[in-house]
Parts: C-alpha cells; sequence; structure tokens
C-alpha cells in the first residue's frame, strides 16, 4: 500500500467515501425535516442486493439504480407512515426494520452470492482528466463519484437558498408552527423521508455495482449505515460538514493502513471504531456548549466561541416527535 | 371582513369545551372576546383559525359558508392568528420567520421580502433587524414579527389572543397604535383577552364567554361592573376570597428562607442578585409580568435548579444544589403550574400517588388516598388516574400529598384553571393549616388575587425584585405600574 | 404494586391483546409464506422444517433453550431500563463486556484453584462489566445529555472492536490468530451441567430465578414503582423526593449486568471461548422481543422461546431447502412490524372514537 501513488490512494478515498456522502445527505434531509430513520443499515444491504439482482439479470444500470432508489424509498416510507400517521416511535420502527432488512437481504439474495455480475467502470472527463496529478484524482472517478459531489452542492442550495428547503427546516424545528402556517407537516415529514431513502437506495447499489461489487454474505458494507448515521450528527446535520465528515471516515479507512505502519502499538480496529467516539463527543459537545455554565467560560474567549460554534451543530428541535393535528 | 359564527361547539372526550356560541363581528371594527381563565375563548379563536376542528356549528364570512378545517384553508379565507404562544422557528432568522408560510404566496426572492419586512416595519414603527437569530428577540420583539407577517399576508381579519402577556408597556402602546391604523384601514380585528384595561382601551364591542357560552355582547363605552358581572358567576363573586385576619399580635417569626445576592439564569430574564428574607407566618404574593423571574426564584427555593451565585438558605442551613429531598425534610413542599407535566404523574393513580409520595405499597396507600378525597373534597376515586381528574381535582391531590408538619409551601399560579370557588377553598385550606406554623410563598398571574391574598407583595420586573411591599403600600395602580418598570 | 389500569370493561382489557396476537400471527404468516413463495418454495415445508429443527429431538431443543437463556436475561434487563424510558440499544456491547470480563477471571483460573471459585468470580465479572459498560452509557446521557440510542451503538462497536482485538492480540489461540476466538477452556472451567445434558439446568434455573425477582421488582415493590414514576414523568418525580438520574443510571446498569451475566455464560456455557460474534445478536433480539410484548413482563418467556426456535430451526434450511438461514430474522422482524402496525392502527382507533 505503502508503494502506490499518493493520487490513486487519494482517488480512493473520493470513490470509497462517495457512497458514503449520498447516504448521509440523504438522512440529513430526512432528519432536518424532523424525521430519524434507523434502519439505514439494513436499507443499504437490502438496496444493495436489489441493485445487484436487477443489474445482474437486466444488464441495465439505470433499472438497478432505479429498483435500488425504488427499494430504499419503500422502506423510508414505513419508517414514515409508522411513525408520522401511525404515532409509533420513529426510532422503533427504524430499529425492526433495520434488522429485518438485513436478514432480508441475506435471504433473498442467497441465490446471487458470489456471482460476477456487472460492475461500473470510470469515467474520465476529457482534457479536466489529463491534468497531472489532480486528474487521476478528481476526474477519472466512477459515475457514482461525480453524483455525490453534486449532490452536496444541490443540497446545501436546497436546505439554505430555497423557499421549499425554509420550509423543510420550519417543520423540523417546529411542526406546530409550520401547521398553522399552512403548511401540512406531515406529507412534508414523508416527502423527505422518502427522498432520504431513495438516496439510501442509491448508495446501497453504488457499493454493490460499483465501490464494493458483488453479493455475498457478508457483502462488505455491513455497519457502515450505522456510520452514516453517526456521521450526520458529527456534522451537525449540515450538508458540507456532514460530506467532510464522510470523507475524514474514508480518509481513515484508506490510510488506516499507512497510518498503522507509523503506529504499531495502535490496534487496526481503532480506526475501524473511529467515527463512534468522534459521534458522541460531537454530540457531548453539543450539549456541553448550551449550559450556562460553560457559555459563561467561553464569553471571555470570543476565538474560541467562535471557532465551536462553527463546529457544533443542535439537532432540529422536533427530530423523532410526530406531529398530531387536532 | 364580516364574520358570523353560528351554534359553534367543541367536545374534547367527554368534556363540552363550547356549547352553541352565536357571535356577529361587524366589518372594519375591533371586537373584543372576554372571559375569565377556562371560558372558551382560545379554543373559539382556533376553531375560527382552522387549528382546531369544530363539533359542530357554522362560519360565515360576508355571508358565504366557509370550511376553515385546517389552517391552511382558514389562510386562505384571509384569516389570520397571532396565538398566545408564539409560533415561529426559534433557530432561524427574522428574515426566515418572515418568509416561511404557506398562508400567502411564497416568495423566495430574499432581497424582495427583506425590503417588504423592512417597510412594513416601518409603517407601524417596529424596529427588527432581519437578520438576527429569533432565539435572541424578547416575547414581544417576536410576536411583532408574528404582526408584521399577517399584515404582509393581507389578512382581513386578524385574531390576537392574549397579545399584551409578557410584553412592556412601550411595545403594548406601539401594538395598541398599530392596531388602530389597520382598523381604520378597513380590516377587522378579534381580540381576545382577560385584561379589561386592554378592552376598554381599544374595542368598538366585546362578547362575553362563560364555562363556553356566550352570556353578553356590550357597546363602548364600556360598564366595567356589567362586563364582570357577565365574566362572573354571580354580581359578586368576583369577590376575592377574604384575607383571614392574621392578628397583629402574630409576631413574625423567625426567618424561614433567606436568600443572599442569588442569581441565576433561566426563564426570559433569569434573576438577579436577590435578597431577602421570609419569616414564619407571612403570605407572600409574587407580583410581575409572566417570565420576569417568580418562577425562578420560587424553583431555587425550592431546591430543584441551582443559583449561578449566591445562597438560599431554609431554616438557616444552606441548600445543597439540586437537593429537593432535603428541601421537602426541612419541611418545604413546591406545587408547580403546569399540575400534570410537573406535579403528577400521567398513567398513576390518586392511590399510587400516595404510595410514591410516602414511600409505602400502593396497598396499603388506599387508606391514605380515601381520607384525602374525603377530606379535600377531590372528585374521583383512588384508582382514578391523574389525568382523568379535572384542574381543579389535581390541584386538591397535589395539596392533599402536602404533609401536615409542611412550614414552607411555594406555589405557583395555585388557582390557574380553577373555578372562583375551587380557587377560594384552595386558599381556605391554605390559611387555616399553614399560615400559622409557616410561611406561604405564591405566585400569580392575576394581579387581584395576589392583592386580595398576600400581606406582604414583592414584584418582578425584567429579573429582580423592584418593590417589596406589605401593608398600606399595597396598591393596585402602584403594583401594576412597577410590575411594567415604572 | 402494578399501576392501576383504566376502568376498562373487563372483557375488552382480555380480548383485545388475544385479537391483538391473532392478526399480528396472521400478518406475519401471510408475509412469510407470500416471501417463500416468491423464492420458489413451499412454505409449508419450510414452517415444518423450522419446527422439527428445534423441537424435533432433546438435543435440538436443548439448542433452543441455549438460546433462550441469553435471551430472557437480555430481555428482563432490558425492561428495567424500558421502565424509566431508555432504550438501551448498548445491550449488546454489555453482553460483549461481560462475555470479557468472564474471559478474563476464567483466564486467570487456568493456573488453577477451584474451578467453582473462578466461575464465581467469572460471574460476578461479567455482571460488572456490563454494568460499568452501561453506566458509561448512562453517565454519557445524563451528564452530557447525549440519547442513549447514540452512546448505545457508539459502544457496541467499540466493544467489538475491544474483542475483536483480544482475540487477535493479547489472548490469541497460540499459533495463529484466528476468528474461531481464543483458546478453548478446559472442562473444569465450563458452566456446571449435568451429565448428557446440553444445556445447564442450572444455567434455566438462574434465568427462572431473574423472571421471578424482576417480576418481583418491578411490579410488586416500591423500587419498581419508582421506577415506573421516573419514566412516566422525570420532571415531576423531584417533587416526590426521586432523583430521576439517579434511577435512570441504576435501570441501565441492572440491564447491563443482566446481559453481561448472558454473556458470561455464552463463554463459559456454550461456546466455552471467547469469540468475536459472541453476543450473538442476543441483544438486539432481546430489544425485539420486550417491543413484540409491547413492554409487559408476562409475555417474554414465551416470545423468546419463540424467537429461539425460530433462530434454531432456520439453521436447517441451508441444508435441506437451500435457502438463507436468515429467514429467522425476517420473521422475527416481521414480527416487531406487524405489532407496530397493529398496535398503532389500534391506537388510532381508540383516538378517532374519544
Amino acid at each position: 500500500m505503502n508503494d502506490l501513488p499518493l493520487s490513486v490512494l487519494l482517488a480512493s478515498v473520493l470513490a470509497t467515501a462517495a457512497p458514503l456522502i449520498i447516504a448521509a445527505l440523504g438522512e440529513t434531509i430526512t432528519e432536518k425535516a424532523g424525521v430519524i430513520n434507523l434502519s439505514l443499515d439494513g436499507s443499504m444491504l437490502l438496496t444493495a442486493m436489489v441493485g445487484f439482482l436487477v443489474a445482474y439479470e437486466t444488464h441495465s444500470f439505470v433499472l438497478a439504480f432505479t429498483a435500488a432508489a425504488a427499494i430504499g424509498a419503500l422502506i423510508a416510507a414505513i419508517v414514515g407512515i409508522f411513525g408520522i400517521y401511525l404515532g409509533q416511535l420513529q426510532v422503533a420502527v427504524g430499529f425492526a426494520l433495520t434488522l429485518m432488512c438485513k436478514d432480508l437481504a441475506y435471504f433473498l439474495g442467497n441465490p446471487y452470492s458470489r456471482l460476477q455480475g456487472p460492475q461500473m467502470v470510470p469515467m474520465k472527463i476529457p482534457l479536466l482528466g489529463d491534468i497531472p496529478f489532480i486528474g487521476p484524482v478528481l476526474f477519472q472517478q466512477p459515475l457514482v463519484v461525480y453524483f455525490s459531489l453534486l449532490l452536496i452542492a444541490a443540497v446545501w442550495w436546497y436546505l439554505y437558498h430555497s423557499v421549499r428547503g425554509l420550509e423543510l427546516r420550519a417543520v423540523g424545528e417546529n411542526p406546530e408552527a409550520a401547521y398553522t402556517r399552512g403548511i401540512d407537516p406531515r406529507r412534508k415529514q414523508l416527502l423527505y423521508t422518502l427522498i432520504g431513502g431513495a438516496l439510501v437506495g442509491i448508495a446501497g447499489a453504488a457499493y454493490s455495482l460499483d465501490i464494493k461489487p458483488g453479493w455475498g454474505r457478508p457483502q462488505g458494507i455491513e455497519g457502515l449505515g450505522w456510520i452514516a448515521l453517526a456521521i450526520v450528527i458529527f456534522g451537525g446535520w449540515h450538508p458540507i460538514k456532514v460530506a467532510l465528515g464522510a470523507l475524514l471516515f474514508a480518509f481513515l479507512q484508506v490510510f488506516g493502513i499507512t497510518l498503522q505502519s507509523y503506529w504499531p502499538g495502535i490496534p487496526a480496529q481503532v480506526f475501524q471504531v473511529a467515527p463512534f467516539p468522534l459521534m458522541i463527543l460531537a454530540l457531548v459537545l453539543v450539549n456541553l456548549l448550551q449550559r450556562d455554565g460553560v457559555q459563561r467560560w467561553l464569553e471571555r474567549r470570543p476565538g474560541l466561541a467562535l471557532l465551536l460554534g462553527k463546529l457544533r451543530g443542535a439537532p432540529p428541535r422536533a427530530l423523532g416527535r410526530s406531529f398530531h393535528p387536532d | 371582513m364580516q364574520i358570523e359564527l353560528r351554534q359553534i361547539s367543541k367536545r374534547f372526550g367527554q368534556f363540552e369545551a363550547l356549547k352553541g356560541i352565536d357571535v356577529t363581528v361587524a366589518n372594519g371594527t375591533i371586537h373584543g372576546v372576554v372571559g375569565e381563565n377556562g371560558a372558551g375563548k382560545s379554543t373559539l379563536m382556533k376553531i375560527l383559525t382552522g387549528y382546531l376542528s369544530r363539533s359542530t356549528g357554522s362560519i360565515l364570512l360576508n355571508g358565504r359558508e366557509v370550511a376553515c378545517d385546517t389552517p391552511a384553508s382558514a389562510a386562505r379565507e384571509g384569516i389570520g392568528m397571532l396565538y398566545q404562544e408564539p409560533q415561529d422557528f426559534p433557530p432561524l432568522t427574522v428574515l426566515d420567520n418572515f418568509i416561511v408560510g404557506r398562508d400567502s404566496h411564497p416568495d423566495g426572492n430574499r432581497l424582495r421580502q427583506r425590503r417588504r419586512l423592512e417597510e412594513l416595519a416601518a409603517q407601524v414603527h417596529f424596529r427588527l433587524n432581519p437578520d438576527t437569530l429569533l432565539e435572541k428577540l424578547t416575547v414581544g420583539e417576536r410576536q411583532q414579527l408574528e404582526f408584521l407577517r399577517l399584515l404582509g399576508r393581507d389578512a382581513q381579519l386578524l385574531i390576537l389572543d392574549e397579545p399584551t402577556t409578557g410584553i412592556s408597556d412601550r411595545q403594548k402602546a406601539l401594538l395598541f397604535q398599530a392596531l388602530r391604523q389597520i382598523r381604520d384601514d378597513g380590516r377587522t380585528i378579534l381580540l381576545v383577552s382577560h385584561k379589561l384595561e386592554d378592552i376598554e382601551a381599544l374595542c368598538d364591542r366585546v362578547t362575553v364567554l362563560r364555562h363556553g357560552q356566550v352570556t353578553g355582547e356590550e357597546l363602548a363605552p364600556f360598564h366595567i361592573p356589567r362586563l364582570l358581572e357577565l365574566m362572573f358567576d354571580a354580581p359578586s363573586a368576583d369577590q376575592p376570597p377574604q384575607k383571614a385576619a392574621i392578628p397583629d399580635s402574630h409576631p413574625h417569626g423567625e426567618p424561614i428562607l433567606q436568600f443572599h445576592q442569588v442569581s441565576a439564569a433561566g426563564e426570559r430574564t433569569g434573576l438577579d442578585r436577590c435578597n431577602l428574607e421570609i419569616h414564619r407566618g407571612e403570605v407572600v404574593g409574587l407580583a410581575g409580568l409572566s417570565g420576569s423571574g417568580q418562577g425562578l426564584f420560587l424553583r431555587l427555593a425550592a431546591a430543584l435548579i441551582d443559583p449561578r451565585e449566591g445562597e438560599v438558605r431554609l431554616h438557616g442551613q444552606r441548600l445543597s444544589s439540586d437537593d429537593h429531598r432535603g428541601f421537602r425534610k426541612a419541611g418545604g413542599s413546591f406545587l408547580p403550574a403546569d399540575r400534570l407535566e410537573e406535579g403528577l404523574i400521567p398513567g398513576f393513580s390518586i392511590q399510587d400517588h400516595f404510595a410514591l409520595s410516602n414511600g409505602i405499597s400502593a396497598g396499603r396507600a388506599r387508606r391514605p388516598a380515601l381520607q384525602a378525597i374525603e377530606a379535600f373534597n377531590i372528585h374521583g376515586r383512588p384508582d382514578s388516574p391523574a389525568e382523568s381528574l379535572s384542574g381543579g381535582n389535581q390541584q386538591r391531590l397535589l395539596l392533599s400529598l402536602i404533609p401536615q408538619d409542611a412550614n414552607l409551601i411555594l406555589l405557583e399560579n395555585p388557582s390557574r384553571g380553577l373555578d372562583v370557588a375551587s380557587a377560594r377553598w384552595v386558599w381556605e385550606h391554605l390559611r387555616s393549616h399553614y399560615a400559622r406554623q409557616g410561611a406561604i410563598v405564591f405566585s400569580s398571574a392575576e394581579l387581584d388575587e395576589i392583592l386580595a391574598i398576600a400581606d406582604r407583595v414583592l414584584v418582578f420586573y425584567e429579573g429582580r425584585i423592584v418593590r417589596d411591599l406589605s401593608g398600606d403600600e399595597i396598591d393596585y395602580q402602584y403594583v401594576a405600574a412597577a410590575m411594567t418598570g415604572n | 404494586m402494578a399501576v392501576s389500569t383504566r376502568l376498562t370493561p373487563l372483557w375488552s382489557r382480555y380480548a383485545t391483546p388475544l385479537i391483538d396476537s391473532l392478526l399480528i400471527l396472521g400478518i406475519v404468516f401471510l408475509f412469510t409464506s407470500g416471501l417463500l413463495l416468491v423464492v420458489g418454495t413451499s412454505p409449508l415445508e419450510a414452517y415444518g422444517h423450522l419446527m422439527k429443527g428445534s423441537f424435533g429431538s432433546w438435543s435440538k431443543f436443548s439448542r433452543v433453550l441455549n438460546v433462550w437463556i441469553p435471551l430472557i436475561l437480555c430481555s428482563m434487563g432490558l425492561l428495567y431500563a424500558f421502565r424509566t424510558g431508555l432504550w438501551n440499544i448498548g445491550v449488546e456491547g454489555q453482553m460483549v463486556l461481560g462475555a470479557i470480563g468472564a474471559t478474563a477471571m476464567l483466564r486467570l483460573g487456568l493456573d488453577g484453584g477451584s474451578p467453582w471459585l473462578w466461575l464465581g468470580l467469572a460471574m460476578l465479572a461479567g455482571m460488572l462489566l456490563g454494568a460499568l459498560w452501561a453506566l458509561l452509557a448512562g453517565w454519557l446521557k445524563v451528564w452530557g445529555g447525549v440519547h442513549e440510542i447514540f452512546t448505545g451503538l457508539g459502544l457496541n462497536f467499540v466493544a467489538v472492536g475491544l474483542v475483536l482485538w483480544l482475540i487477535f492480540g493479547p489472548w490469541k489461540r497460540p499459533g495463529i490468530a484466528s476468528m474461531s476466538g481464543t483458546q478453548p477452556f478446559p472442562r473444569e472451567l465450563w458452566f456446571p451441567t449435568l451429565e448428557g445434558w446440553r444445556v445447564s439446568p442450572f444455567a434455566i434455573g438462574l434465568a427462572l430465578i431473574v423472571i421471578l425477582a424482576s417480576w418481583w421488582l418491578l411490579n410488586r415493590s416500591r423500587f419498581g414503582l419508582n421506577l415506573k414514576a421516573v419514566g412516566r414523568n422525570p420532571r415531576a418525580v423531584p417533587l416526590y423526593g426521586l432523583s430521576p438520574d439517579r434511577y435512570l443510571l441504576i435501570a441501565i446498569m441492572i440491564s447491563g449486568a443482566l446481559a453481561g451475566l448472558a454473556g458470561m455464560l455464552q463463554v463459559s456455557g456454550v461456546y466455552h471461548r471467547l469469540i468475536p460474534a459472541i453476543s450473538s445478536g442476543y441483544g438486539y433480539l432481546g430489544l425485539l422481543v420486550v417491543m413484540l410484548a409491547n413492554f409487559r413482563l408476562l409475555p417474554i418467556p414465551f416470545i423468546a422461546l419463540f424467537f429461539a426456535a425460530l433462530n434454531v430451526g432456520s439453521i436447517q434450511l441451508p441444508m435441506m431447502m437451500q435457502l438463507d438461514s436468515s429467514l429467522s430474522g425476517v420473521i422475527q422482524g416481521a414480527c416487531v412490524l406487524s405489532a407496530l402496525l397493529v398496535f398503532g392502527l389500534r391506537r388510532l382507533r381508540q383516538r378517532r372514537l374519544a
């Protein structure tokens, strides 16, 4: 691994991060609207399987990604309907779904295990792809990578520069108030849950058709859904920070082996589980910063306060709780 | 816009909140709706604005029947409401809060919206910075923004629900000026309030509600006693419970509660350097606009929260932080305003509450529960869950849980949601049992209650105790003025 | 003392759960059968194998019980946490930590000494480490305000990382470190059982004791009433002299201790060594059991038996029908989802009628 040129490693970081970015951004949209979709891990496995199955049978990537997105949206719809309309706890539904979808993926995918299936090839952008060093890193990537980069910009613009994005954020903060302003919070929440789910589906298929091709038991992406959830929190529910978080994780994964050779004392597992303590730390920080005593301590250190203010991100206030009109 | 409400009724389960309401509001007037707490004013308005669904009845606007079954449909008809609780989005900016909403044509052009906001604000002399985060604004300012939104929406009917609670006199004056201005422009305004001075100042006509029914309508100029008569059960029934004559020979005993340079954060204003002593035998009323620090004061005294600075002492002993247990052991008792949210356990029966309170098994708690039901006249059975009791009975339950030997009773808005008879009963009970052996400290949103009950009044304004009055010093005008900073 | 129920007519109090259960089973049956038909197999044949695989012989049933015991322990533990409103998803990690603690003790026992001593210490160590791991999540909630779902998940992953490091590092087998775990323990350090029994009756007895003790603690004791109060209204309980934080921590620690005990039994009674998948997903499965039981104690032992039977029975499927054994997980998940559907619809109906 040490012998590979730096540009190849960096390109690998982007490729590894791409599906995670897509899934995390999908969940960011969902959570910004106030719904928490805990089924990510199982959903990604099931959609990865479906994507691979459809591609294998039909030889069409378009159909495969569409099917995966549809399944992702369907799973999210269950969380949405049970949580928003039937009054069940969103985390309960999501948790049961994540376990079931994982097993469903293994069960239905059994016949397709270890088969050689279609795999997408990297797309080189003419001219830009020939630039030394940056070329291979940014412009000779699988389609998924381009999609993920565009998605970051799109989600950021939508959330902070469009009226509908503003409504989305409003619903996630205070659905009752949104209701008094003539918005139907439940329909909006369901809509964004579906969109988020579809993106998760695309991410799942991106793994089985591109980044970690094939299907098996285990497939290799087990646990990534949980990591995506962690990254949303760690990124303070802001699309740019979330994407950076995903890149950081991918960086640790790719360079983990290299870094290990510098610090042989640290076990490999540390890099693998690193996102989770970071996520917990981020959450602790959010809560601590809101405390009175800490705020006063920070008043005397404006530089630090500014930095921490940029880093932290409070969750949408209505996250996880369902709205009931009379 | 002319409004006609015909036979509006609303049921919440068994409870009939509104019974056959008929009201007509003339075009281009300010029409008041008054009544005491629980009369149904807010419920009626929420039905008109589509937030609640009505059980029966119809709504006609300019003679045409309309649905108004969701806020969106009411907004389409041109109805807008300023809710008692601000319905906005604190983490977003003022401008964002102004823009978001489907009750008008959503316009995403931020520049245009910003200019519109500034124009409207100038029209009614409000000053708001579009880029501040809403959570940094005062209640009054948040309300101003809501008002501007409704104005910008060309709402033909504006409903205001208790708009002057928690705002300063200056903000109130600005609001009233703005209201008169838009009334003159031809819009109709419905003003819901229990503050008769506001009604007097603004309204052309007023409808009085009591227990979910219309008891009368009056035209300006208003005759206050007549309004009071329509609002309350009997002509002189609004007479607050008589102050039990505490003989002067009863000296104020040793200090029970001491605050020494206590500051704390919380509520809207926090509490700033509070110093006082409360003695045995005193009945102390905490006056002030809601959120001026009274709730904080009570909770600091009850050792439910920590002061930032200073010391709270009960019977000379310093209360350690968050040690409500110690407070109770030393003879303290606290009854919060939100009875079901903060004082009782939903799903637990009366019996279970006694078991919990006394640390005994529920079986053994049946006896004391029955005794309490008898003694306190609670309408319920030992196995009735707490949430099935009415507000008054929940209050009686909380009172029955106070130990006999308590010597410091802290009450937050004790008569909130109670009818006059229950409120009178509560005060008689408290006085007869505890006024001699201990001290009673209570906060109230009703200045009348404070003036009638307390021998000593502490006036809170913006987190400080600005007046400490006893005996003859206690005067309605003086206290009301002090409450708003004069 | 049980919290008094609403004044509902007697028949409806018993009929309703019965109708709900039948509905749930019906939905699951239709879904699973449909699924099996879609993959081109016979549902009846599959159900037959599931049943034979779990109840077909004493040896198979012993395996079911070997799953049932840790599952019951985790489920009972979760009840304590749920009473206070906590979602102790960290139960998987707590079980792993319990297994680690037990392994550490038993490794000390390799040098000699009374096996009973070491097994006893292993039990204590298992419960202690499980409780401490739970305490970590609980403390982060109480002090740091972090929701226990996230700390629980995070700590689960950290626990797995920890166990992998131990198995491939300090505790690796002499020779090659492998995924098959640590060096198996000698017979003396195995959890005591009777001659010829594949499952330890002492372990069964332990599980039964935990069930009874939990029933008493949660439903009849003052502690149980306090827990319930904390769960229903943490804001109000300080007025009754209770500290909600203290009860949250105690509840989660009990949950962790029981999960740790389950971990110890896995190490000393089932696998006789530490393996990476020592928790076998029983923690998450316990959450499903409790959700399906609608957070009541009485149905749990039966539901746990059902789930354990599914787990063991599904082992037959790859061999007999070329189906993946994860069918059991699908059925279990479908049960919970149908339960959520049925409970949700019922609540909706109640609200409409009100």
